[in-house]
């Protein structure tokens, strides 16, 4: 008898207590992690000195001159009202263009699955890429577009290497890739939507406005929020498809955060500079994906409430 | 009750069709380009008639590039090789630990497992380069620069908060009462684990998986800052073989053709999952 319960003990003693078993497995996960934390702090602390690779002997704390310096900065306020623009366009045009596909994709039949898989080619092209595609289509020796603009009459039309329609091209890239998104969250929405409201306003002969505005709306809302609160977010840190593009050119017209901040390290060496344009579009991403997250919960508690 | 009209039916037709064009159209036309050489590609007006040649996958994938004055060596396929393996090996680092984390977060409510949730999350929309200067510095230190282990510990980033949300959504899903049953039958954590929570949670790790690849190898910022030539993926090689094959336009175009085929042949693959994960990941969790 004894020696059952001694040949199962060994076996025993691999048990880990109950207590301590979901922090064992999610401990690799964390420790990955905080191995990022610390970049993030050293983030922190670099922002408030005067550090630049260039002069490693004048390295020293300056406590927040690095931001107070923004405040007289003009190429600070350029980045930042260069990165707003770019953010509300491009959210603005892929939510508008993404409702609207969305609506006309709604019904389910196989030509329409169709067309959304096909849209979600774009989508899955890197975004550094993409940025490539359209800059071949808008040389001005061969793209396809340059001849297109010139047939229009767009004489001159420089795209990206013109200060004036930079910003248009590198939106009409992003609303090229990530239109996409919005169209699949809102079709899937759009699905999901109960369908009593509907039939009832079809029977007693709402018109079909009245039923978007007063029915589809606001019962998309939050899924409309989430879409565009995501887009926000990754909008406002864009880096690939403006670097891939022009580089933050030409001159200064395309220097969104991300973009100046790596010019910051990599051309002028200024650490301290480029760490507290960090911290800024980090406070801001912060706050966005806070209102993000949730909504979010908001909208999954609903949605295992009705399953 | 059919109140569309006729009218409203040739609206929505050309909708339908401007939304194609608009994002079939670049796709179709880089697809022509990468077929062709230099002196169709050159002329005026474009045209979409001309002779197919092989010529620049050809010379993407010996790793020639022919011009009319010179040979040039080029690494394309390195890139490609670099792609597979950072993405395959991100995601398979990825699930080994995330698919634990995501059960404990879903299955086994503990102290501060929403807050360490949280945080895992907030990580998916911290500006990378926040995290991505400073190590670059710590890189150098620590002998991580510009190696694949590095990249892929970096590449977590993106990979970890992706499947630790999609999968957790999966394991909350399933009925936590099957589990019981198992366990009261005698058998242990890790069995029960293994034999039903995995195999009913299959389909999210798919999708969770499959989006993380995506992502992986669309990535451009980590390797653009910690990777030099040899290690760097397609998405910043393409960019660097832009500037170093000068004018052949056709064989970039052809090495952007070869860089998002295998995400879209994963995404037609596996549609469905891919769907379901996008909208989990960002609606449902």
């Amino acid at each position: 008898m004894s020696d059952v319960t001694h040949r199962g003990l060994p076996k025993r003693r691999f048990k880990v207590s109950r207590r301590m078993l979901p922090y064992l497995l999610s401990l690799p996960a964390l420790l990955t992690c905080i191995g990022i934390l610390i970049p993030f702090l050293t983030a922190v602390v670099y922002s408030l000195q005067r550090y630049r690779l260039s002069q490693p002997w004048a390295r020293k704390f300056n406590w927040g001159e690095n931001y107070w310096n923004f405040l007289s900065d003009d190429s600070f306020w350029n980045t930042l009202k260069v990165s707003m623009t770019y953010a509300f366009c491009t959210v603005g045009i892929e939510l508008l263009l993404g409702l609207g596909i969305a609506i006309l994709l709604q019904k389910r039949n196989r030509f329409n699955n169709f067309v959304s898989i096909m849209l979600l080619m774009p989508l899955m092209t890197a975004p550094a890429l993409a940025s490539l595609m359209w800059k071949l289509m808008t040389n001005p020796g061969f793209g396809i577009l340059s001849y297109f603009s010139d047939l229009l009459g767009f004489e001159d039309f420089n795209w990206a290497s013109d200060p004036q329609t930079a910003m248009l091209t590198v939106v009409i890239v992003d609303v090229w890739v990530y239109t996409p998104f919005i169209m699949i969250l809102l079709l899937a929405g759009l699905r999901s939507l109960p369908q009593q409201p509907f039939e009832a306003a079809a029977l007693d002969g709402v018109p079909r406005m009245f039923v978007f505005r007063r029915i589809t709306l606001p019962m998309l809302t939050p899924f409309l929020l989430t879409a565009v609160l995501f887009r926000m977010i990754e909008s406002i840190q864009q880096f690939d498809i403006i670097y891939a593009m022009t580089q933050g050119g030409p001159g200064d017209s395309l220097t969104v955060f991300q973009v100046e901040a790596y010019l910051n390290f990599f051309q002028s060496t200024n650490v301290g500079r480029s760490a507290a344009l960090m911290m800024i579009l980090w406070a801001i991403t912060y706050f966005l994906s806070n209102i993000f997250i949730k909504n979010w919960l908001r909208l999954r508690e609903k949605q295992r409430g009705d399953a | 009750m059919n109140t569309t009209s006729t009218l409203e039916r040739v609206l929505r037709g050309i909708a339908i069709t401007l939304v194609i064009l608009f994002f079939m159209f670049p796709i179709f036309w880089i697809i022509l380009m990468s077929f062709q050489t230099n002196d169709t590609i050159l002329r005026v007006p474009p045209s979409m008639f001309f002779e197919p040649t092989l010529q620049n996958y050809r010379g993407l994938i010996t790793g020639q590039l022919v011009t009319d004055t010179s040979s040039l060596e080029i690494k394309f396929m390195g890139n490609l090789f670099n792609s597979l393996f950072l993405s395959t090996s991100a995601v398979a680092v990825g699930l080994i630990l995330g698919v634990p984390a995501a059960y404990a977060f879903a299955r086994l409510k503990f102290r501060g497992s929403e807050d360490i949730a949280f945080t895992l999350l907030s990580f998916r929309f911290a500006p990378p380069l926040l995290v991505l200067l400073p190590l670059t510095i710590y890189f150098q230190q620590l002998g991580l620069a510009n190696t694949y282990g590095g990249l892929i510990w970096v590449y977590q980033l993106i990979v970890l908060p992706l499947i630790l949300w999609i999968v957790r959504g999966y394991f909350e899903d399933i009925p936590a009462d099957i589990e019981y049953a198992y366990r009261i039958a005698g058998h242990r954590w890790w069995t029960t684990f293994r034999k039903i929570a995995l195999p009913l949670a299959g389909p999210g790790i798919a999708a969770a998986a499959l989006l993380a690849f995506i992502f992986a190898w669309n990535n451009f910022i980590f390797a653009l800052v910690l990777a030099s030539a040899d290690k760097q993926p397609v998405t910043v090689g393409a960019l660097a073989f832009i500037t170093a094959s000068g004018v052949q336009y056709g064989q970039i175009a052809a090495g952007i053709i070869l860089s998002i085929a295998p995400t879209f042949a994963l995404a037609l693959y596996a549609q469905r999952y891919l769907v379901e994960g996008l909208s989990l990941g960002a609606v449902k969790g």
